[in-house]
């Protein structure tokens, strides 16, 4: 176990240098941030000037230096254009988007996981075939466009739920949430809802085939030999094998789900991570780009890790003493 | 006292290519303590006479006609929901592959326990000491941990053992045992077939028991069923039958059964294969195979009564002084 963590550790260490490697370099090759920050009107020396402050003019390799040493120390750089500590500006924003994802993937998981099994237990019944045609368009059809017509139909003609915002938010545990109160709760089912539509169909596919091959399986017939009632069968003996699947899809999506919700946050003006990233990309503010980038890769090792130890829950022949080095 | 009986069953599946007879017009008793060897090849219609006995024929399949008493109550005329409570409490199932019938994901007390409390409100504990004394009467060692163990960490036998524990669980008054040992060496073979007969005995229980192999009937049945088709070709005292075959099928099956006297002479074999069940011709089935055939075997057998305790469905049974090429 401590072996296995270790181990973990030390791999998300390289791929955090790596990632942060790609992405100064990208960054760099873009273009010059002084050029979009500075007044156009200012002279040469005042351009100088600025590109010091910020030290932009020492080689690249030198600036990632600087970087990776003050990195070391939790202080991952000053954002250009707002003048405030990186890390600060995004965990700002961060409980937004997350309560966002969180809200998507319960909304996913309590309505795909159900509509799977039925789905995967009758699959020639005609609500298992409008359940699975349901799915094929929350795949294909393009979030910003569903989002677009919900806010049509829920806003403008209906007029139930706010288009945009968070709304009032109450602090827990010292961070502000929006579910906690009916307004805040209004505001975020839409948002929530369009951002989960993708996964959810995932989850029912993922579900529907998972139960359809389990349903064949020996081990059901000799269940249902034993004489145990269909609830436990499907619940019990169906569900607990094909958890192992769909907790990892779980585990990637959520990831996922924070790091793009990028287009759900646009429409809807959510104030989350994902609008923080487009607008520092638009002034090439680097410092937040990569503070961005480098939490988002640590938000995906502590995922991977927390799958794996479900994993070993679920699956009795996953035993994580037996990975050794 | 016949415990179970099943009389002219006839169960058919309805697939896209033609009816498949799969079990067509079968019919034998079984009296309590006494073991039934039901003995055919591959796709005879060994396997679905056992499930449909246990009412887990699965669509396109469904029985067609016939009747099958347990102690006098015709079980297709059962709801599903009264079968269910049959199932695994009087009637029980053993399967053949027991790396497939025990769900990997559960331990086995789980599996033994929701057996019990599926037909009886007992407490837990209570289920729990009835799970770990079917487990010593089926000749495990140390039941307390084996109960606590995942199936991965038993092996095949033991599998098996504890798949015979769970169906004699509930104290059922017939086992259909399909195949239990087909897929275990020959020493565990033997062990099962002890235990289980002799708990046959002991409890009184009635046993099916499905094989391809006829020298496990030899020293294991009281009474012999030899199915070709679909069809019970042949049947009699186990002794009686295997030493004077009457019909040229089971004569074939005897003689192709490796012996030492036959040492250096090619072993016998039925020439051709098992027929396409849904492309039966009607007459006998067996008569594209067998040294017999004429004209009259183009039409249909009826069941004869050659001597005592005896049935027979052919036309040109074997003579006593018969030698089989």
């Amino acid at each position: 176990m401590v072996v296995f963590i270790t181990r973990r550790v030390l791999q998300s260490v390289i791929a955090l240098l790596v990632m942060s490697a790609l992405i100064f370099i990208g960054v760099f090759a873009i273009g010059n941030p002084i050029d979009i920050l500075i007044n156009p009107q200012a002279d040469q020396a005042e351009i100088a000037r600025a590109t010091a402050a910020l030290g932009l003019d020492q080689p690249m390799w030198v600036q990632y230096w600087e970087f990776l040493r003050h990195a070391v120390t939790g202080d991952l750089g000053r954002s250009f254009s707002q003048n405030m500590p990186a890390v600060q500006l995004i965990f700002e924003r961060m409980p937004a988007t997350v309560e966002l994802a969180l809200c998507a993937m319960l909304f996913a998981i309590v309505l795909g996981v159900p509509l799977g099994l039925v789905a995967g237990i009758k699959p020639d019944a005609w609500y298992s075939k409008t359940i699975m045609a349901g799915s094929i368009f929350g795949f294909s059809l393009p979030t910003f466009w569903v989002g677009l017509m919900m806010i049509m139909v829920f806003s403008v003609y209906l007029g139930w739920l706010p288009s945009t915002g968070r709304g009032h938010t109450t602090q827990l545990f010292g961070i502000p949430v929006s579910f906690l109160n009916w307004d805040g709760i209004t505001h975020l089912m839409m948002p929530a809802l369009n951002l989960a539509l993708f996964k959810l169909s995932l989850l029912i596919r993922l579900t529907r085939s998972g139960t359809r091959e389990a349903m064949l399986q020996d081990y059901v017939k000799f269940a249902r030999a034993k004489g145990l009632p269909m609830r436990r069968i499907v619940g019990v003996h169906v569900l607990k094998n094909i958890m192992i699947p769909i907790v990892t899809v779980i585990g990637l999506e959520f990831g996922s789900l924070i790091a793009f919700a990028i287009v759900t946050e646009t429409i809807f003006a959510w104030p989350g991570m994902g609008k923080l990233l487009i607008d520092s990309i638009n002034v090439l503010d680097r410092p937040v780009i990569v503070a961005y980038v480098l939490i988002i890769v640590c938000l995906f090792v502590i995922i991977n890790l927390v799958v794996d130890l479900l994993y070993s829950m679920l699956d009795p022949r996953v035993r994580l003493a037996e990975a050794r080095a | 006292m016949t415990v179970l009986s099943v009389e002219n069953l006839k169960t058919h599946f309805f697939t896209k290519a033609g009816v498949v007879k799969a079990v067509d017009d079968v019919s034998f008793s079984v009296d309590a303590g006494k073991v039934l060897g039901l003995v055919g090849e591959s796709g005879s219609g060994k396997t679905v006479t056992g499930f449909s006995i246990m009412g887990l024929v699965d669509p396109p399949g469904r029985i067609v006609s016939g009747r099958v008493l347990l102690e006098g109550h015709n079980l297709p005329d059962h709801s599903d929901d009264a079968m269910r409570k049959l199932r695994g409490d009087r009637i029980a199932m053993i399967f053949q592959d027991p790396m497939m019938t025990l769900n990997p994901v559960l331990r086995i007390d789980t599996q033994m326990m929701e057996t019990v409390l599926a037909h009886r409100a007992v407490s837990r504990d209570s289920a729990r000491e009835l799970a770990r004394n079917a487990l010593g009467r089926v000749g495990i060692p140390s039941p307390d941990e084996r109960l606590k163990a995942y199936p991965h960490q038993l092996s095949g036998g033991m599998r098996q053992r504890v798949a015979s524990a769970i169906a004699l669980l509930n104290n059922p008054r017939v086992i259909i045992a399909d195949e239990p040992t087909t897929a275990l060496d020959v020493t565990i073979q033997a062990q099962i077939i002890y235990e289980v007969q002799k708990l046959a005995r002991e409890t009184g229980t009635a046993m099916v028991w499905i094989t391809h192999d006829l020298s496990v009937i030899a020293g294991l049945a009281d009474d012999v069923c030899v199915m070709y088709a679909g069809r019970i070709v042949e049947s009699g005292p186990t002794a009686d039958l295997l030493d004077h075959p009457l019909h040229p099928y089971t004569a074939g099956l005897i003689a192709s059964i490796p012996s030492r006297n036959q040492r250096g002479k090619p072993l016998h074999q039925i020439p051709g294969m098992t027929p396409s069940l849904l492309r039966l011709k009607p007459g006998c089935a067996f008569r594209d195979r067998c040294p017999h055939a004429d004209a009259v075997c183009e039409q249909a057998p009826e069941i004869t009564c050659p001597a005592p305790a005896r049935t027979l469905r052919c036309f040109h049974p074997m003579t006593a002084l018969e030698e089989i090429t």
